[in-house]
């Protein structure tokens, strides 16, 4: 017996909830699991909002107007001069008429090479492109396009696109909704799993927690060091789950992906709310196992007496 | 000072018809009335299944009774609000006869939990946890983990877990049952010593011999029921009182003079 120097050991106090990582690791991968299918789904709601941004305003920068062929007109000419009408226009940059050959080089992948008719009616279009601030301020009226080509007595019909762009618009915000869905719900299973994971190794641990109460540790206490443990494990497992996420997005951009495709698919455009998103999400993931492991333990804990 | 119902006006424990039961099984504790008075010392008896360690829950607030009064400093138990409770624990130490050490904790770090747990510095209190821990024999032992020691070795672990916050209460179950009489004697000594100091103790014990060396009220549970011996000297002291009495009756009676007898201590429960 060594009564005589009594010394304390050197060195930190052990910690108070025994390591179990061997019970952890299949709350590990769950976690890392869900955290990368957030991240899937917030950039793919990213991606879906970004292509629909460029897909509308290349719809909206520029509008066609037709020119439909009547009897005892020169449609050629017509065309001319609607595209000289929408130059005169305020906003309008450019605008290009397309010939006749130009129609007939569009319709031949279905009706063949010199299979039409040199008489045969086509209609014309004539190509406008609008200046980009006039797009952005919204203020180019298709309508007064439009009367000022019936005042000249031609028979066009302008088409501002906006059909196909709301069309863009509204499937841009379906995938986002859809996104930021899958993202609330993939929180709240996150959420609960990792209460359900505290109150199962709370269970686990039922000795040292007596333990711990009968020397008089306060609830606060207890669920702090289980809100400790799981705040390192949701920040652990999130930033594996948030470099997969990185990962594939990373190689589905450089794989290419087809148009249709794209839009529902994470596309890494290498900006700052890619990166901010990914660095955040491990942290988002630790604060979720953090707060729902506190309140899981502290609810179990007032059970007790 | 004896352990007999509420003769102290401000026992640290005071239970007051007290039963207790598990779940709907039958009452294992039964009409149970005493004072743990501040400072005193007692010892538990029974036999086994008698229901010594529900009625040491029942002290130590790891249990409720399922009828009576269970107050602890003068407070009612059942209505304390649940944020009192591990101040209150504070100031009970319990030494558990299965021990319940944290066996990924050092012998060092188990004894310092109580501390731990109150908020307190490692800085604080590592040398007093030291020596303590080199007072019960365990200064060489301070880094091994419960597993790897004896279970005499482990016992002591307990004690000085139990003893290490100073507590008001000691609650003691078997606290010799795994260590030699030398270990046993020198670890009485240590109850003895805290009990000087003004911590109340109760001892629940199998070992006679270990009673007998103390002059202190045993409290025996049997059925369910509670029956307090008051300590050796009192049995005494009231023995010659009575035997006094019975000489003064004796003279009175001689005397022609027999109203006076028969006023003595009434107090006295023995079995």
């Amino acid at each position: 017996m060594n009564e005589a120097v009594p010394k304390p050991p050197p060195g930190g106090s052990g910690r108070l909830l025994p390591p179990d990582s061997g019970r952890d690791r299949p709350l590990f991968l769950v976690a890392a699991i869900l955290v990368f299918l957030a991240c899937i789904a917030a950039l793919g709601a990213r991606g879906a909002w970004v292509q629909a941004q460029t897909w509308t305003s290349d719809l909206e920068s520029s509008l066609t107007i037709q020119i439909r062929p009547v009897e005892e007109r020169d449609t050629d000419a017509d065309a001319r001069t609607a595209a000289e009408i929408a130059r005169g226009m305020d906003g309008v940059r450019e605008a290009t008429a397309r010939t006749r050959e130009h129609a007939v080089a569009l319709l031949s992948p279905w009706l063949g090479e010199n299979n039409l008719p040199d008489d045969l009616p086509l209609p014309l279009m004539v190509e406008v492109e609008l200046d980009p601030r006039t797009v952005r301020a919204g203020t180019f009226a298709p309508d007064a396009l439009q009367a000022r080509l019936d005042e000249a007595g031609l028979a066009a019909t302008v088409d501002d696109h906006s059909r196909w762009a709301s069309a863009v618009r509204r499937a841009a915000r379906t995938a986002q909704t859809l996104g930021l869905a899958l993202l609330a719900l993939v929180a709240g299973a996150a959420a609960a799993v990792v209460a359900f994971a505290a109150r199962a190794s709370l269970a686990a641990r039922i000795d040292v927690i007596d333990a711990l109460h009968l020397c008089g540790a306060e609830d606060g206490f207890i669920a702090g060091l289980f809100q400790r443990r799981f705040f390192m494990l949701g920040l652990k497992s999130g930033a594996t789950g948030a470099v997969f996420a990185g990962l594939v997005s990373i190689l589905v951009s450089v794989g290419g992906s087809p148009a249709d495709m794209a839009f529902f698919l994470p596309q890494w455009a290498a900006d700052p709310f890619e990166i901010i998103l990914l660095a955040l999400a491990p942290l988002l993931a630790g604060l979720t196992a953090a707060v729902s492991a506190r309140l899981a333990v502290a609810s179990d804990l007032r059970g007790r007496w | 000072m004896t352990a007999s119902p509420h003769s102290d006006p401000e026992p640290v424990v005071r239970f007051d018809n007290v039963g207790m039961r598990y779940g709907r099984g039958p009452e294992i504790l039964r009409d149970l009335s005493f004072d743990l008075p501040r400072g005193s010392f007692q010892f538990l008896t029974g036999p086994s299944g008698a229901g010594k360690t529900s009625l040491l829950k029942l002290i130590y607030l790891s249990a409720k009774p399922s009828r009576g009064l269970v107050s602890f400093f003068g407070r009612d138990a059942a209505t304390l609000p649940r944020k009192e409770l591990p101040d209150l624990r504070r100031r009970i130490g319990v030494v558990f006869q299965e021990f319940r050490l944290l066996n990924h904790l050092s012998v060092f770090d188990n004894v310092a939990l109580p501390l731990r747990v109150a908020g307190r510095k490692r800085s604080d209190y590592a040398e007093d946890v030291a020596e303590l821990l080199a007072w019960v024999g365990l200064g060489n032992r301070m880094t091994a983990l419960p597993p790897t020691l004896s279970g005499g070795e482990q016992q002591r672990v307990a004690i000085a877990r139990a003893v290490v916050g100073q507590p008001e209460i000691l609650i003691a179950d078997e606290p010799t049952g795994n260590v030699d009489p030398e270990m046993g004697m020198r670890l009485l000594r240590l109850f003895a010593e805290l009990n000087k100091l003004g911590t109340t103790i109760v001892i629940a014990t199998h070992d006679l011999q270990l009673v007998r060396m103390v002059d202190a009220p045993v409290m025996t549970l049997s059925n369910g029921h509670l029956h307090i011996r008051p300590p050796r000297s009192q049995r005494q002291r009231e023995a010659e009182a009575r035997e006094a009495e019975g000489r003064e009756a004796l003279d009175a009676v001689s005397r022609g003079d027999a109203g006076k007898a028969g006023d003595g201590d009434t107090e006295a429960r023995d079995e």
